[in-house]
């Protein structure tokens, strides 16, 4: 068994003593938000927060990052060749991360590794990379993982998990990954029974809390058309300013954009994470731009995690129910809201 | 594993200006690795991104076809800060190409069927490499009569003039070329919208396929012309333009609905289309 009992004093040593194995991501404080930082000497981890501000999605996939690379110079004879950036896969743990931040790995997972194509950088990043969840035992008022297939202690997109029992942690390994990483903590003892039965007892209490209800079960059958035509969208989007906040906190967005950047001779071919609120991101050569309009962008986010990507992947929504565009949208657009309105509605 | 964004390295062979006003060239690339050329195998209607290493990279129909050997042929129209420095490069530069991308034209369906090809202004680049394709000794014989009506707003803005005028005189491909308006008295070919002259030259539908390919304005008015024609919406085949990135259908731009033009199509049939939210 490398399930594990580790008294909470005792942690902040533990941590320490797995980087000697993984480099590790923590949460940590940032002003009045938490966020996952590498753990270095001087972090502090501090495990006590309902869910980062952003998503541990840059472990796997950062913000920005450099794909290939050139030197321009005329004495070079290989000018003009774009060769590989030098890239890091030394295995990294992410401890701490909310079960449903897990889920969204999933969903981005058929976008970036599927049979057509492999995205190299995010497949090797993937891989070389552990997930070792906290329950949940608060649930926002936000919060809706129970709605698209998640738990507040969901394992299943986990490599391993923390229960947090007040004075101790429990550590379970749930795939062969999670079970070297236990093997691998220093200290702690057997998981014992009584142990156990308080993992179960939060379980129960988490899921009890969360109240919201997303209907998603009509979306499937609808028609593409029909949405895409349905007359809620002006209203749905009329007090969106098109920030972008919530495709840059959301989980499950992968968009990106690919920019050549120059300084000197020294070429960086680079991609970034991108959003579908810019009107920038379908402006074509000849002045033409698809969606043009905010409410035809809109329409596309919404359209994109509970229709296209369901339709297309079979396998879900584009959404893990984490509720960070809910909490963080400066205009309170609720994608509760919308599926709601989507799943209910009749074309006339 | 493969890495589905990194460019082949290849060498301008040749570049030829195409047009009037000088804002489109032809571009001939030579593959540095010849093992690049056999990978790069494609068939007309694909598209590829062209790489200018500290510039960016643009999606760019083929317009050679897969029977012509040694080479791959783009022709650009000068527009943003790729394509206003790809104007600018010489014969023997270094650049890169990645692909081939995206779905292409029908070819089996269209084995045993009359091709009618509908073409516009500078879209005229893979319907050029299915021409090519189509006339090359081996594959003619799996197609019936192939007509084409190509059209631009003047002769001097016609693609490809030398093999426009050798088609004219072949007997087994029938050519309607056209220009919206001329002051040249001894302009001997129609003068007309493409939409009007389709109408005009395409009498039937029967056991028929229509490519069509140009800017929006012309798609728009012909295809009415085809439907009134008796094309069934299965049989008129688009090919689409939208603004991309990764091309392999990841980046999340070119959706049309589910579909990513770049993945799914360029190339859709108006049935298809039909289907999908009308957003591009």
């Amino acid at each position: 068994m490398t399930d594990k009992v580790i008294n909470k004093k005792d942690w902040a040593g533990v941590l320490k003593g797995i980087r000697n194995f993984y480099r590790v991501f923590v949460p940590a404080r940032e002003g009045d938000f938490h966020n996952f930082r590498a753990l270095e000497d001087e972090t502090m981890p501090n495990f006590d927060f309902f869910n980062t501000r952003l998503s541990p999605k840059s472990v796997v996939y950062p913000q920005s990052e450099r794909m290939f690379e050139c030197l321009n110079d005329p004495e070079n004879p290989e000018k003009g060749i774009l060769k590989e950036a030098a890239k890091d896969y030394t295995p990294q743990a992410v401890i701490g991360i909310r079960p449903c931040d897990a889920q969204a790995f999933q969903i981005v997972k058929r976008n970036f590794d599927n049979p057509e194509y492999r995205d190299p950088w995010w497949v090797k990043r993937f891989e070389s990379t552990v997930l070792v969840g906290l329950g949940c035992n608060s649930p926002c008022p936000t919060c809706f993982c129970t709605s698209v297939g998640g738990g507040p202690f969901q394992e299943e997109c986990l490599d391993a998990i923390l229960y947090d029992l007040g004075d101790r942690y429990l550590v379970k390994g749930l795939t062969e990954k999670g079970k070297e990483f236990s093997s691998k903590l220093q200290g702690g003892a057997p998981a014992d029974e009584k142990a156990g039965k308080e993992a179960k007892a939060l379980v129960s209490a988490a899921s009890e809390k969360i109240k919201a209800k997303v209907p998603i079960d009509k979306l499937g059958g609808k028609a593409v058309t029909a949405l895409f035509n349905a007359p809620f969208w002006d209203e749905v989007a009329f007090s969106c300013i098109n920030c972008g906040t919530c495709t840059f906190l959301c989980p499950t967005c992968w968009c990106f954009d690919i920019q050549d950047e120059v300084c000197g001779k020294q070429v960086d071919r680079i991609r970034n994470w991108d959003t579908c609120m810019s009107p920038l991101f379908t402006l074509e050569g000849s002045g033409h731009n698809p969606r043009d309009k905010k409410f035809q962008r809109v329409r596309q986010r919404f359209m994109h995690k509970l229709k296209y990507y369901p339709d297309k992947f079979k396998n879900g929504i584009q959404c893990s129910g984490c509720g960070r565009c809910v909490r963080y949208c400066p205009v309170n657009i609720d994608i509760r809201t919308v599926a709601g309105l989507m799943n209910e509605y009749k074309e006339k | 594993m493969k890495n589905p964004y990194l460019p082949y390295p290849v060498r301008i062979d040749e570049i030829i200006t195409e047009t009037e006003d000088k804002n489109l060239k032809s571009f001939k690339f030579v593959f540095l690795n010849p093992d690049d050329e056999k990978n790069f195998s494609y068939m007309p209607g694909q598209f590829a991104e062209l790489s200018v290493a500290g510039k960016g990279e643009i999606p760019i129909g083929i317009a050679s076809s897969p029977t012509e050997k040694g080479f791959v042929k783009f022709t650009i129209n000068k527009v943003g800060a790729v394509t206003g420095h790809l104007h600018n490069m010489s014969v023997g530069d270094t650049m890169g190409i990645r692909g081939p991308l995206g779905n292409w034209y029908p070819w089996e369906e269209m084995e045993g069927k009359n091709v009618v090809i509908v073409g516009g202004g500078f879209a005229f680049t893979t319907l050029r490499s299915g021409i090519i394709y189509m006339l090359h000794p081996d594959n003619r014989p799996r197609f019936k009569d192939i007509t084409v009506v190509y059209g631009a707003r003047t002769s001097g803005m016609l693609l490809y003039k030398d093999e426009l005028a050798a088609w004219e005189k072949r007997d087994d491909i029938k050519m309607h070329i056209t220009v919206d308006g001329t002051t040249d008295p001894d302009w001997k070919y129609n003068i007309g919208f493409v939409p009007a002259i389709t109408e005009k030259k395409i009498t039937s539908a029967d056991n028929a396929i229509a490519i069509v390919c140009g800017p929006p304005i012309m798609i728009k008015f012909t295809q009415p012309v085809l439907e009134k024609l008796g094309f069934p919406p299965e049989r008129i085949i688009l090919s689409l333009e939208m603004r991309m990135k990764c091309g392999i259908g990841k980046c999340g731009r070119c959706n049309i609905g589910e579909k990513y033009v770049c993945k799914d199509g360029p190339v859709f049939s108006l049935a298809q289309l039909k289907q999908l939210p009308p957003e591009y």
